[in-house]
């Protein structure tokens, strides 16, 4: 009898999730686009125009391209997470595939968790990608002693800005409002992160404001072990903690909100139409 | 198995509009059994797709108790994902990303469950053959429902709901859907189906369901609905009795006290009636008398879209009271 056979093992269908969401990413040009390709070329660029300054942060002096690429490198682990998801999973919805999904006997943390571990394997990716191009154009050195403070760094975080895409997700009525909201979150957040700008001296509000913010900690714990004086070998707890509290409140908001189903009058209703017309 | 499929008590189903909260269900009462075709007919807004939204466990309730084998679709943890292994969706949105490719979905649907037909079965069944590796998003509208169709039976359901099904279906297409529909029939799969198209649920459902306002109608076997609820259109050809005129006035009044309704389709008397038998009787005497030539009788019975529009037309008039 059917009854009596189980229901396949989670881990399987967890990698099998993941990796349809992996296949997902590559088949859309924009999501390539937004996430590697744009921000190489915005490197490119910075780093053709800012000369040969120094940038001065408390353990020493970077030159300013590998400041800037290392910056960039953990920008891309950000777009691959929190913008990727808060911009597809609302297409997603409206789309119906969520609500296909929850018609089927797959747990949700299976599905959820698919789209996180796909989201942290392109952002690991877009990493190593960017401080490749840093070590092969702007003198970025990788110290074997620095990589385990690395990994765990682009881990934790990388995960927490999934858990608050996830947020955006939820909260965001329609797959069109949602692309506005999640840049609008992400690029001011970037300008006062050190991400395309080094901030030298900012106001002292804006730099307290950077450093609860989510981003900022998430750069200054990328480069900490990358520093080129004095890299560290152990990963900043104090940055990667401000992260992890911003995840788990992400993750709170969207358990709470998370919604399968477009909302009435959204998305669903125009192309329901359309196909009646079609 | 003697306990139903689907058991529906007194179901009560409210959403809230700009107008404030209408009430989509108003104690509807339903039980399909284990391996029944059923079709819930019924106008946009009558209530079907949130029926069987509640159904699917995709809408909550106001009120009533549902159980689909048992287990209320609301149902949480292991009961849940026991449900939905059982059971099979075709949503009228079709939910799959235009990315991937037929094939690419049924594989990935199918190994969620836990005793999922082979791929090649579902793509024979359904008849993907000729796209199951084109793009989803590059599919016609008719072969996309094919494959909603598909990973709607992949995990081999024990019961099947499918809101309008063949819409935007071609009628080849929508033949190969009903082929479909009733060699699960014949496996025992249990079919709950809601469409617009009369034709469709005479054709499949073992019983019909007709909601109007959120209630049910009538509900019965598709041929007892159509010898109880309609009136017949009896044809006839007049001779030797004047011009057409003059027959339909003699008609007319040979016909007084009768229920009925006289048009013209080319020189045949069309009258549409429920009391077949009095009109006959009636009309042969009065020709009989008068000499007049009756030839080609045929009486047709309702289809079941009459009786649809009939059953509607009167719910209208009775509206139209308050």
């Amino acid at each position: 009898m059917t009854e009596a056979r189980r229901f396949p093992p989670s881990l399987p269908l967890l990698i099998r999730q993941a990796g349809h969401q992996l296949r997902l990413f590559v088949r859309v040009p924009v999501a390539v686009l937004f996430t590697i390709a744009l921000p190489f070329v915005v490197l490119l660029i910075i780093n053709a125009t800012s000369g040969d300054r120094l940038i001065r942060d408390p353990d020493g002096e970077w030159p300013v391209d590998a400041f800037v690429c290392v910056a960039i490198a953990a920008f891309t682990a950000v777009s691959a997470t929190f913008t990727n998801l808060a911009n597809m999973v609302p297409i997603r919805r409206e789309e119906g595939v969520l609500q296909r999904w929850r018609s089927t006997p797959l747990p949700v943390w299976v599905f959820v968790g698919g789209h996180v571990l796909a989201a942290v394997v392109i952002a690991a990716a877009s990493v190593v990608f960017m401080l490749a191009v840093g070590v092969a154009l702007y003198g970025v050195s990788v110290p074997m002693s620095s990589i385990p403070a690395l990994v765990v760094t682009v881990l934790v975080a990388t995960t927490a800005f999934a858990a608050m895409g996830m947020a955006v997700a939820a909260l965001v009525p329609t797959a069109s409002a949602a692309s506005g909201v999640a840049n609008a979150i992400v690029l001011p957040m970037a300008l006062i992160s050190n991400v395309f700008i080094p901030m030298e001296s900012p106001p002292t509000a804006l730099d307290i404001a950077a450093n609860l913010l989510p981003l900022r900690p998430f750069v200054d714990a990328v480069q900490a072990p990358l520093h080129p004086v004095d890299p560290t070998t152990v990963p900043q707890w104090g940055a990667l903690g401000v992260i992890v509290l911003w995840g788990v409140a992400g993750f709170a908001c969207a358990v709470r909100t998370f919604r399968w189903n477009a909302a009435p009058g959204g998305g669903t209703r125009r192309r329901r139409a359309a196909r009646q017309s079609g | 198995m003697t306990s139903p499929a689907i058991k529906v008590n007194d179901l009560v189903v409210e959403y809230m509009s700009s107008q404030g909260t209408i009430r989509a269900v108003n104690g509807l009462d339903l039980s399909i059994a284990e391996g029944e075709v059923y079709a819930l007919l019924g106008e946009n807004g009558a209530g079907k797709t949130s029926t069987v939204e509640v159904l699917e466990g995709h809408r909550s309730r106001v009120g009533g108790q549902v159980e689909i084998l048992g287990i209320d679709p609301t149902a949480g943890g292991s009961r849940r994902r026991e449900l939905r292994d059982q059971i099979g969706i075709v949503l009228q949105t079709s939910g799959i990303e235009p990315e991937i490719t037929p094939r690419e979905a049924l594989t990935l649907f199918g190994a969620v469950y836990r005793n999922p037909y082979s791929l090649s079965e579902v793509v024979e069944r359904v008849g993907l053959g000729d796209f199951v590796d084109q793009r989803v998003g590059s599919l016609s509208g008719g072969q996309r429902r094919r494959l909603d169709l598909a990973v709607a039976v992949i995990g081999r359901p024990r019961v099947l709901f499918l809101d309008e099904p063949t819409t935007g279906f071609d009628p080849s297409a929508r033949r190969n859907a009903w082929e479909l529909v009733r060699s699960l029939h014949a496996d025992g799969t249990t079919i709950l189906l809601t469409t617009h198209y009369l034709e469709e649920a005479g054709f499949l459902a073992d019983r019909v369901g007709v909601i109007s306002r959120g209630e049910m109608l009538v509900e019965g076997p598709p041929r007892e609905l159509q010898q109880a609820h309609g009136r017949s259109v009896m044809s006839v050809e007049i001779a030797g009795a004047g011009s057409l005129s003059d027959v339909e006035a003699s008609v007319a009044a040979v016909l007084d006290g009768i229920s009925s309704t006289l048009a013209w389709q080319g020189t045949r008397l069309l009258i549409t009636t429920e009391e077949t038998t009095k009109v006959l009787e009636r009309i042969t005497r009065w020709a009989l008398s008068t000499g007049a030539d009756l030839s080609e009788w045929s009486i047709e019975r309702p289809s079941l879209e009459q009786v649809f529009l009939e059953l509607n037309a009167d719910i209208d008039r009775e509206g139209d009271d308050d």
